[in-house]
C-alpha cells in the first residue's frame, strides 16, 4: 500500500459504548456505522450511526457558496473556444475575481451571525467556518496573480502590493481609531500606524499622517520635509506608461542611493523613528525583522522585502526570496502550518503541489474543484493522467458533485458538474440520479426532464416503474397507466392494462375513464392496452347507440385476436343484447364468425376436465350463458338470412 | 436588466406570491411571501423589499429582499395564496392544507387552522398540488384527484369532488376550472350539486398534461395555460372545446402562467428551462413592432380559427393568435440562464421569481 502523507483523524462515537465492535458500510459521502457483538442471540444496540466527513454543505449560509458558484461555474463553461487564450485572460481573471467575491460575501455574513449568536459552541464553529474561508481566499487571490493573471516582472510587484493590503484590514481600523481621536499624533498607536503603511507602500497617506507629527514639532521641520520629499519621489512602475522595465529600475537605483546617502548622513539621527523609516525605506532586513508584530506574516515581510529591494522581481525568482523568507520571519523551533507550505508551494508555481495540499487541509472538494476547474480552463494544467484514468480536473470535479449527490436539496446542482465531466461524467450521473428519493410528482417530473434531456432511457424507466408502483400500490390505475405510457415499457402497460379488466370484470366500470378514453396513438404500445383502449370505444360507440359500428368492433376484437381468449366469454355475453334487438344488426356473415368464436372457445373449455373443486354452481351459469348465446346467435342468423334474402321493393 | 436582483437565500424556491396591495392606494407592493421544497425543513418566509415610494434614499441595497419572519412548513410547500392581508393557505405535499396568520407588529407567523390529510391516498399521502381562494372560501386540489372547498371559518370540508388534477383556477365566483395530466381544461360549477364538470376542453391529437392555468382579469373567457411541452395555449371557453391560439414558449415544462392584473395585455411565464419570458400584445392594429433590443424568441403560433365575427373592439388581442403580424413580443427577464423557474409572481411593476437554484430574483420595474 502506498503510504499516507497525512496521520488519518480519528473520530469517537459518542453513542458506542467502551470495548464493544464496530461494523461499517461505505456510503457515497459518509459511513454507517453500528454496533455488533457477533453472535446470533443476545440484546444488540439498535442505532445505526451516521458519520459525516462534510458538515459544509447542511451550514445554511455556506449553501449559498454552492450555489452561486455553481452558476459561475456554468458560465465559465459556456466561454466559446474559438477566441485565442490572450483574449480570454481578461474573462479568467473577471470570473475568479466572481468567485471571491462569492467567497467574500459568505464571509462577511458567517461573521454577522458569529458576533450576533448568543450560543458559545456555535459561534467558535462559525468562526472556525470564517476562518477556513479567509485562508482559501487567500490562496485564491495568490493564485489568480501568479497564475491566471501571470503578471509580468513589474507589474507583479504591484498585483503583490494589492494582495497584502486586501488581506490586512486592521491597518485601517487602527488608523480610524488614531485619526479619530482628539490629537492624533500623540496617539500610542500613531507610530505604529505610520509604520504599517510604509510597510505596505502606501506613501501617500504615510506622507499625510507625517504632516501631522510635522506641525508638532516644528523645530524638526527640516527632517520632516526631507521624509517627505524622500516618500514622494520613490518611483513606482506603471505598466500602462511608455516606461519600460530598465528604465524603471535606473530610477529606483538612483532613488535607493539617495535614501542610503540620507542614512549614511545621519540626518534622521535625532528622530528615531523617522531613522527606522528611513531604515525600512532602504531595506534593512533587520529592521523588518523588527516589526513582526506589525508585518505578522511571512508573506507580508515577503512582499515589504521585495518592494524595498527588488521591485523589478521576475515570477521565477519568487520561490528563492519566498524560502529565505519564511525561514527568517518564523522560528526555528515552529512548525510550518498547512497554509504556509501552500502558499510556498505556489511562490514555486508548483500548482500540483497546492491542489494536492489544500485537499488534504480542507474537508470539503469545493475549493479544489473549482480552481483546478478554473486553472484548467487557462490551460494551465498539463494533462496528467492519474490512475482512474481521468485527469486531475475531472477526477476532482467528480468528486466533488458525488458530494453533493448525497445532499437532499443540491443534487440539482451536481447535474451540471457531472455533464462537464466528458469521460465519466454520464455513468456517475446514471448511477446517482436513480438514487434520489421521489416523495412528489413534481420532483418525478423535474428528476425525468434531467434524464430524457440526456438521453438515459434506461434511467427514465426505471423511474417511471417506481412512480407507476407506487400509483398501483394505491390503486389508482390510471396514473401508473399514464407512468408507463411515458416510459414505454410495454411489459408494465400489459400488466396495468389486465388490472383495469379484472376490475372492470369485478366492479362492472371502469375506473379513470378520461385517460382511457384519450390514449391516442399511446395505445398501440402493448396489445392489452390497444384492447382495453378499443374495448372501451366499443362501449362509448354502444352507449351512443350506434350499434352497427359496435358491432363491428366488436367482432374485430374477437376475429384480429387482440382480445385475449380469457376474455371471449365477456365479450360474448357483451353481444348479448346486441342480438337480441329487434333490429337486425349482426349480418349473417358477422353471426358466422361469431358462432365460430363460441365454438373455439367452448371446445377449449371443455378440453380442460373439471377439478373435483371446481362448484357446480359454475359450471351451471357457463353452461346456461353458453346455452343463451346459442339461441341468441341462432335466431340472429335466422332473421339475418331472411333479411338478406329479401328483395326491396 | 439592472433592476433585477438576485439574493441566494439556501432553500429551493418552490413558489413566490406579493402580499396583495389595495387598489386606491397606489402603492408597490413591498411585501412577498416564499414556499421552499426538497428540503429536511421547509419553510414558509415573508420578505420585505421596502418599497416605500420615493423616499429619496439611493443606498446601494435598496432592492434586497430582506427576510421579515418565517415558520416551518410541513412537507414540499406546492402551492400558496394569499387569503387577505394577513392570511396565506398553503398546499403540502402531505397532502395538508394550512392557514398561516402574519402578526405584523411582532413580525411573527402561526397557524391559524390546519387540515392534515385533506388529500390522501388509501396507503400513502397524496400531495395537494394548487390551491385558490376568494375569501372566505378555498378549494383545493389533489394528486388523489379530489376537488375540496373548505371554508375558512369553519372546521370541516365542505364539499368533495373526485378527478385527478395538476392545477387550478377560478373563472366566476362559482365556477372554477381545473387543468389535468392528460391534457384536459375543466370547467366546474358549484351550483349544479352533480360531480362532474359542466364543460370539458382539450387539445386534440397529443394530450400533454398542463400544469398551469390563468384567467384573464377581465375579460373572463380568455384562459392561458402551460403544460409539459412548454406551449403556451390561449383558449376561448365560451367557443369550441379547442384552444385558440398555441405558441413554442420554451424547451420545457412551464410552471407558471399569470396575467398582469391590471394589464392584460401583459403574460408571464416561466419554466424549468430556467427562463421567465414576458408577452407583450399589442391592440393596435398593423405596425409590426419587433424591436431590435432584448432577446426576442421567434415563435409560431397557430391559431385554430379567425375570430368568429362580432364585435371587434371586444376582442382582446390575445384572441387574434396571429403572431406573425408583429402584434406579439416576448423578452426574457432573467439575465442569464438559470436552474428552473418554478414560481413568479406579477403586481404592478413588480415582479418576483423564485428558483431551484436557490434565488430569488425581484425586478422593480418590469415595463407595463
Amino acid at each position: 500500500m502506498e503510504e499516507v502523507d497525512v496521520e488519518p483523524a480519528v473520530t469517537n462515537i459518542p453513542a458506542a459504548s467502551d470495548g464493544k465492535h464496530l461494523g461499517f458500510a461505505w456510503g457515497p459521502g459518509d459511513i454507517l456505522v453500528y454496533e455488533t457483538l457477533y453472535k446470533a442471540k443476545g440484546s444488540g444496540c439498535s442505532f445505526i450511526h451516521e458519520v459525516r466527513k462534510d458538515e459544509d454543505i447542511y451550514s445554511p449560509i455556506l449553501r449559498k457558496l454552492f450555489n452561486e458558484s455553481h452558476h459561475i461555474f456554468v458560465g465559465l463553461q459556456t466561454i466559446r473556444e474559438d477566441l485565442p487564450s490572450k483574449n480570454k485572460k481578461p474573462q479568467f481573471v473577471s470570473i475568479s475575481k466572481n468567485y471571491r467575491s462569492v467567497i467574500r460575501a459568505c464571509m462577511e455574513e458567517l461573521q454577522q451571525v458569529a458576533v450576533s449568536t448568543k450560543d458559545a459552541q456555535m459561534a467558535t464553529q462559525y468562526g472556525n467556518q470564517v476562518s477556513i474561508l479567509l485562508a482559501i481566499e487567500l490562496i485564491w487571490n495568490l493564485c489568480e496573480v501568479l497564475f491566471i493573471d501571470a503578471a509580468p516582472a513589474g507589474s507583479l510587484l504591484l498585483h503583490l502590493l494589492d494582495w497584502v493590503r486586501l488581506h490586512k484590514a486592521d491597518v485601517d481600523e487602527k488608523a480610524r481609531d488614531v485619526l479619530q481621536s482628539e490629537s492624533p499624533a500623540e496617539h500610542h498607536d500613531y507610530w505604529d500606524v505610520v509604520v504599517s503603511y510604509v510597510l505596505q507602500g502606501r506613501l501617500e497617506e504615510t506622507r499625510q499622517m507625517l504632516v501631522k507629527q510635522a506641525t508638532l514639532q516644528p523645530a524638526a521641520r527640516n527632517m520632516f520635509k526631507l521624509m517627505d520629499s524622500l516618500l514622494s519621489k520613490m518611483p513606482f512602475y506603471n505598466p500602462g506608461g511608455t516606461q519600460t522595465l530598465t528604465e524603471f529600475d535606473v530610477k529606483w537605483r538612483h532613488w535607493h542611493e539617495e535614501v542610503d546617502r540620507c542614512l549614511q548622513d545621519n540626518s534622521f539621527a535625532s528622530n528615531q523613528h523617522l531613522e527606522i523609516i528611513c531604515k525600512i525605506l532602504v531595506g534593512d532586513e533587520d529592521t523588518l525583522l523588527m516589526h513582526k508584530e506589525l508585518l505578522s506574516t511571512w508573506y507580508h515581510f515577503l512582499v515589504t522585502r521585495l518592494l524595498f529591494c527588488h521591485p523589478t522581481v521576475k515570477p521565477t525568482e519568487l520561490h528563492y526570496y519566498a524560502q529565505s523568507c519564511m525561514t527568517m520571519f518564523l522560528d526555528s523551533r515552529s512548525v510550518p502550518e498547512p497554509l504556509d507550505s501552500i502558499l510556498l508551494a505556489a511562490f514555486e508555481f508548483d500548482i500540483h503541489q497546492v491542489i494536492k495540499d489544500c485537499s488534504i487541509a480542507l474537508n470539503n472538494w469545493w475549493f479544489v474543484a473549482h480552481l483546478t476547474d478554473l486553472l484548467d480552463h487557462c490551460k494551465l494544467l498539463q494533462s496528467h493522467n492519474l490512475h482512474f484514468g481521468s485527469n486531475l480536473r475531472e477526477f476532482l470535479l467528480l468528486e466533488y458533485a458525488s458530494g453533493l449527490f448525497t445532499h437532499h436539496s443540491l443534487w440539482q446542482l451536481a447535474v451540471d458538474y457531472f455533464d462537464h465531466c466528458p469521460e465519466f461524467g454520464r455513468v456517475y450521473l446514471e448511477l446517482q440520479i436513480e438514487r434520489v428519493p421521489l416523495d412528489t410528482e413534481r420532483k418525478a417530473l423535474k428528476v425525468l426532464r434531467i434524464c430524457e434531456q440526456r438521453q438515459m432511457s434506461e434511467q427514465v424507466r426505471s423511474i417511471c416503474k417506481i412512480m407507476a408502483m407506487r400509483a398501483l400500490r394505491n390503486n389508482r390505475l390510471g396514473s401508473a397507466l399514464s407512468w408507463s405510457i411515458r416510459a414505454k415499457d410495454a411489459a408494465f402497460a400489459t400488466l396495468i392494462s389486465e388490472r383495469f379488466l379484472q376490475d372492470y370484470c369485478a366492479r362492472g366500470t371502469f375506473s379513470d375513464l378520461d385517460l382511457i378514453d384519450n390514449l391516442g396513438p399511446a395505445m398501440l404500445l402493448s396489445d392489452r392496452l390497444t384492447f382495453l383502449g378499443k374495448y372501451r370505444e366499443f362501449h362509448k360507440l354502444y352507449g351512443e347507440k350506434r350499434f352497427r359500428e359496435a358491432a363491428k368492433l366488436l367482432l374485430s376484437l374477437m376475429t384480429a385476436k387482440i382480445a385475449p381468449r380469457s376474455f371471449w366469454m365477456t365479450l360474448l355475453t357483451d353481444a348479448l343484447p346486441l342480438l337480441e334487438q329487434k333490429e337486425v344488426i349482426f349480418s349473417a356473415e358477422q353471426t358466422y364468425e361469431l358462432m365460430f368464436c363460441l365454438e373455439e372457445l367452448t371446445s377449449s373449455l371443455n378440453t380442460t376436465t373439471p377439478g373435483p373443486d371446481r362448484p357446480m354452481q359454475e359450471e351451471d351459469i357457463e353452461l346456461t350463458k353458453v346455452e343463451l348465446l346459442r339461441l341468441a346467435l341462432a335466431r340472429n342468423l335466422a332473421m339475418a338470412i331472411v333479411k338478406e334474402g329479401t328483395v326491396e321493393t | 436588466m439592472e433592476s433585477i436582483n438576485a439574493k441566494y437565500v439556501s432553500q429551493k424556491i418552490s413558489k413566490t406570491r406579493w402580499k396583495p396591495v389595495s387598489y386606491s392606494t397606489l402603492q408597490q407592493p413591498d411585501v412577498f411571501a416564499t414556499g421552499s421544497w426538497d428540503n429536511e425543513n421547509n419553510k414558509i418566509s415573508y420578505w420585505s423589499i421596502g418599497n416605500h415610494g420615493s423616499s429619496g434614499m439611493d443606498d446601494g441595497f435598496e432592492g434586497d429582499p430582506q427576510l421579515l419572519c418565517e415558520h416551518k412548513h410541513d412537507g414540499d410547500v406546492l402551492d400558496l395564496q394569499f387569503l387577505d392581508q394577513d392570511r396565506i393557505v398553503t398546499a403540502s405535499s402531505t397532502g395538508a392544507v394550512t392557514i398561516f396568520r402574519h402578526h405584523q407588529n411582532s413580525q411573527t407567523v402561526s397557524v391559524s387552522k390546519h387540515w392534515a390529510r385533506a388529500h390522501r391516498y388509501p396507503c400513502d399521502n397524496a400531495p395537494c398540488t394548487g390551491v385558490v381562494c376568494s375569501s372566505p372560501e378555498i378549494v383545493t386540489v389533489g394528486e388523489d384527484g379530489r376537488i375540496i372547498v373548505f371554508r375558512a371559518d369553519q372546521e370541516g370540508v365542505t364539499r368533495v369532488i373526485a378527478a385527478p388534477i395538476h392545477a387550478v383556477t377560478y373563472l366566476r365566483t362559482t365556477e372554477i376550472l381545473t387543468v389535468n395530466s392528460i391534457g384536459q381544461l375543466k370547467l366546474w360549477d358549484f351550483r349544479q350539486q352533480s360531480n362532474s364538470p359542466s364543460q370539458i376542453l382539450s387539445l386534440s391529437g397529443d394530450r400533454v398534461p398542463l400544469h398551469c392555468v390563468d384567467r384573464h382579469p377581465n375579460q373572463q373567457h380568455i384562459v392561458a395555460t402551460g403544460g409539459q411541452d412548454g406551449m403556451l395555449c390561449v383558449w376561448d371557453v365560451r367557443q369550441g372545446n379547442t384552444p385558440f391560439s398555441l405558441m413554442e414558449a420554451h424547451s420545457a415544462e412551464m410552471w407558471e402562467v399569470h396575467f398582469h392584473p391590471t394589464n392584460p395585455d401583459h403574460l408571464f411565464t416561466c419554466s424549468e428551462d430556467g427562463s421567465l419570458l414576458h408577452w407583450e400584445t399589442s391592440s393596435q392594429s398593423d405596425v409590426p413592432s419587433f424591436l431590435q433590443g432584448g432577446r426576442n424568441n421567434s415563435m409560431m403560433s397557430r391559431s385554430a380559427m379567425a375570430p368568429a365575427g362580432g364585435n371587434q373592439s371586444l376582442i382582446s388581442a390575445w384572441l387574434s393568435g396571429d403572431s406573425s403580424k408583429g402584434r406579439l413580443e416576448t423578452t426574457h427577464m432573467l439575465p442569464s440562464q438559470t436552474l428552473s423557474v418554478n414560481s413568479l409572481d406579477v403586481l404592478g411593476q413588480c415582479l418576483v421569481c423564485g428558483t431551484d437554484g436557490e434565488a430569488i430574483f425581484v425586478n422593480r420595474q418590469v415595463p407595463v
